[in-house]
């Protein structure tokens, strides 16, 4: 038998380094430049670098690339400009940017987009000066909006392919391994970004808290997914989470609106031992969730899970044991943190978890009830929560249409007028979830069944609620607003499409016509 | 908030005229409250206007926009006698004749708001027919009196006591004043549960999150109603039988306590509770 020494002198049979079994090294020679061995070697205490721009310049990020971002600091994000501005700097261009989402502080696209360093944009929702830079054509390539469930889907299965992945990362230890659950600037769950983590070619956290020792538990990523680590003054500012899209109301519309909205879910009997629930962002779902604790806590009632876009009043819920669990994608309050590092029962999901439709299970699948906020509904059911009333893009598809489709209850609260223009409409400039998803719309001035749930009408009737005809709440509201008219919109320009969660298109985005 | 009032969970909405608009916005409110009263579905939620005093110069004015517009009512502010409301009463009839509409078909709510108005509460209340309840203005009373309000409101017992006796006796509804603190609910909770316990028919708010605190003060427990319920049908099966005096849960019944229980299902139907078979 012939044979090759190792590099520790043990003798390696020929004929099984060339046999069946493929390609086999001896142990001790080296394999190849990308061999896993010399791979590990390199990784082993070299991960921290100096800055953004050497981390981007060792990822190999290069023209016409992705790159991907998370929106857990919402309106605090510092990571998403910083990387931008040094990439800018570099001379990189035509970049598809893909973040889970762009919010408030991230303005700095809009010029980007327009002096072509980035040219594609995929992302769940635009808002500000971005919103306004798609609806009026002026981003190279047409924008694709995703739900949260969507985008996971699109990283598991390759049509969204993210070059590389740079992670705000609140805390995170030597070799990688990282959490939103600690540090000055937690945020709590890293839902989103986790999915990155797992499908980028090349992950950087981004940290501004680099840790001494190993990061002690709820490790969000691991360091096996972390390819290198940029240390930065600051990643975020955590109180700027709850504001905006998921400020709690104490507006007396909005909470007549959420009163409405619980007397529903009660009368749905679907509040029962066992059950599982999710509010969305805006001031009246949230609310909601306060009518919904106190009826728990009276009745008695413990559920089985609680689901989000998780806010504080969630998180009370779960401390109360109204829920066995508390799955969390996103943590819509920095006050949750607390609770994400503490309580076992809290537990942070990834996108995939939460919603991706081709997986084998996810949890707004398992939903009972979910309560969503809209900008428009129409007489269809559909809604809309991306279009101002001037047409402009100013919202995000969220989990939206990923929660309508799986809970067994799905009711859209909104105000049926705001600033003088109806909210109903006789069809939405956008559909992002589709009307035959949408159980039950309620307003302020009366609640809407579809026809396609008589079940729910009647139990709602036997309750003794009061079920308005959904055209005949449009014109009643237009009686006092008049009819708005329509937004000018070229329709033989596309400026994007909305992709509906299990990959197919639902609209078009078309370039608003400015009056 | 006006396109919104009739939504918010009060049984009634005031708009007002007087304390809380400006002086320089007088003209522009009674227009705005005249085209609301016109054109916005209230739905079934009885509006009130606020007018401005007949001491002011605006009190006509306020009452040729408004009355046309078929409010459900006027609420008059510091009537100081049965004169004022008789002055009132005068120019609505004169305003409903050149108009056109039948008269009487808007009530008043007079608002007793001094210490001479205390006195002459009765006298407010059955001025006339027009008057369907009289309210307690607790700001501007405890201004007259020199005093300041309280968080317990112990120094407007005496004139809230006074206001519900004469609208009892007049026959007419009694509504109690404000609580000012909208951050405190229970200090609200305990004003309302005053104003049941004293007589009062409702207690006027001044924030739409203080409905609700009000209506569960209002709210009879299920058990008190279980037991008005039994009493009533005592009450009646006695009356049928032709027995005076009867016992209800070993204890004696008479009148008093049968219209007590009444009032207890009338409160129970209108905070929209179920009441057992009568």
């Amino acid at each position: 038998m012939s044979g090759t020494k190792n590099g520790i002198g043990r003798i390696i049979p020929d004929e099984l380094l060339a046999g069946a079994h493929g390609r086999l090294v001896p142990y001790g020679r080296e394999v190849s430049a990308a061999g896993r061995c010399a791979v590990r070697q390199a990784a082993r205490g070299r991960k921290v670098v100096r800055d953004i721009k050497e981390a981007i310049r060792r990822s190999g990020l290069r023209d016409g690339m992705t790159i991907s971002f998370h929106h857990h600091f919402r309106n605090g994000d510092f990571v998403l400009p910083m990387v931008l501005q040094a990439i800018d700097e570099m001379g990189i261009r035509d970049l598809t940017l893909a973040p889970s989402s762009l919010t408030d502080a991230h303005e700095c696209v809009a010029d980007l987009a327009e002096r072509g360093v980035v040219t594609t944009i995929h992302t769940s929702g635009v808002r500000g000066r971005v919103g306004q830079a798609i609806s009026s054509g002026r981003i190279r390539n047409p924008v694709v909006i995703h739900s949260h469930g969507g985008r996971a889907r699109a990283l598991a299965e390759g049509s969204i392919r993210v070059d590389v992945a740079f992670i705000a990362a609140p805390a995170c230890d030597a070799s990688g391994n990282l959490t939103g659950a600690i540090g000055p600037s937690a945020c709590g769950s890293l839902g989103y970004a986790m999915v990155d983590a797992r499908y980028a070619k090349h992950v950087v956290a981004v940290t501004d808290t680099l840790l001494d020792g190993a990061l002690p538990g709820c490790v969000s990523i691991p360091q096996y997914l972390v390819d290198q680590i940029a240390v930065v003054p600051s990643i975020g500012d955590p109180s700027k989470i709850a504001t905006g899209a998921t400020r709690i109301t104490r507006d007396p519309l909005s909470l007549v609106i959420a009163e409405n909205a619980f007397r529903a879910i009660r009368a749905s009997g679907l509040i029962a031992p066992g059950c599982s629930f999710q509010v969305g962002g805006g001031g009246a779902s949230l609310a909601v969730a306060r009518y919904v604790r106190e009826y728990m806590l009276e009745k008695k009632i413990r559920g089985s899970f609680g689901l989000g876009g998780v806010t504080a009043s969630m998180a009370q819920m779960l401390s109360d044991d109204l829920f066995e669990v508390l799955y969390d994608v996103q943590s819509f309050d920095a006050a949750v943190t607390e609770s994400i590092a503490t309580n076992p029962r809290h537990v942070e999901i990834d996108a995939a978890w939460y919603a991706d439709p081709s997986a084998s299970g996810c949890l707004v699948d398992d939903l009972d009830v979910v309560v969503l906020a809209a900008l428009d509904v129409d007489v269809d059911f559909n809604v809309d929560v991306l279009s101002g009333h001037d047409g402009v893009l100013r919202g995000a598809s969220g989990g939206h249409c990923d929660t309508a489709a799986g809970a067994k209850l799905a009711v859209v609260v909104v105000p049926s007028f705001r600033e003088g223009v109806p909210s109903i409409r006789d069809a939405v400039q956008t559909v992002v979830t589709p009307g035959e998803t949408v159980d039950v719309i309620v307003t302020e001035r009366g609640m809407c069944v579809n026809p396609r749930r008589p079940d729910l009408a009647e139990a709602f009737r036997a309750a003794g609620l009061r079920v308005t005809d959904i055209r005949e709440l449009k014109e009643r509201v237009e009686r006092i607003t008049g009819v708005p008219r329509p937004v000018a919109l070229d329709r033989d320009h596309p400026v994007g499409v909305v992709e509906y969660r299990d990959g197919s298109l639902i609209d078009t985005l078309y370039r608003v016509v400015s009056s | 908030m006006v396109q919104h009032c009739m939504v918010l969970g009060a049984d009634g909405v005031i708009l007002d005229l007087e304390d809380a608009v400006a002086l320089s916005e007088k003209d522009a409110a009674r227009f705005l409250v005249r085209h609301a009263l016109e054109t916005l579905d209230f739905m079934e939620t009885p509006v009130f206007v606020r007018v401005n005093g007949a001491d002011t110069p605006f009190f006509e004015d306020d009452l040729r926009a408004i009355v046309p517009a078929r409010p459900d009512g006027i609420r008059l502010p510091k009537t100081d006698g049965a004169e004022d409301v008789l002055r009132a009463d005068a120019l609505m009839r004169r305003i409903e004749r050149e108009a056109g509409l039948p008269e009487e078909g808007v009530v008043i709510q007079a608002m007793v708001e001094t210490a001479r108005s205390l006195l002459h509460a009765y006298d407010v209340a059955s001025a006339s027919p027009r008057v369907s309840g009289i309210s307690i203005g607790g700001q501007d009373f405890a201004a007259d009196l020199g005093i300041r309000r309280t968080r317990d409101g112990g120094e407007l017992l005496y004139a809230r006591a006074a206001i519900v006796a004469a609208a009892k006796a007049a026959g007419v509804d009694a509504f109690d004043t404000v609580f000012t603190d909208v951050n405190d609910c229970e200090g609200l909770y305990a004003d309302a549960l005053a104003a049941v316990n004293m007589g009062f028919s409702g207690k006027a708010a001044i924030h739409p999150s203080q409905a609700a605190v009000i209506h569960r003060a209002f709210r009879p427990d299920e058990k008190e109603v279980r037991k008005a319920a039994r009493i009533v049908r005592a009450a009646r099966e006695a009356e049928e039988r032709g027995v005076g005096v009867i016992a209800v849960d070993g204890r004696m019944v008479d009148a008093p306590v049968v219209a007590q229980a009444l009032r207890t299902i009338e409160l129970a139907r209108i905070a929209g509770m179920e009441v057992p078979a009568e």
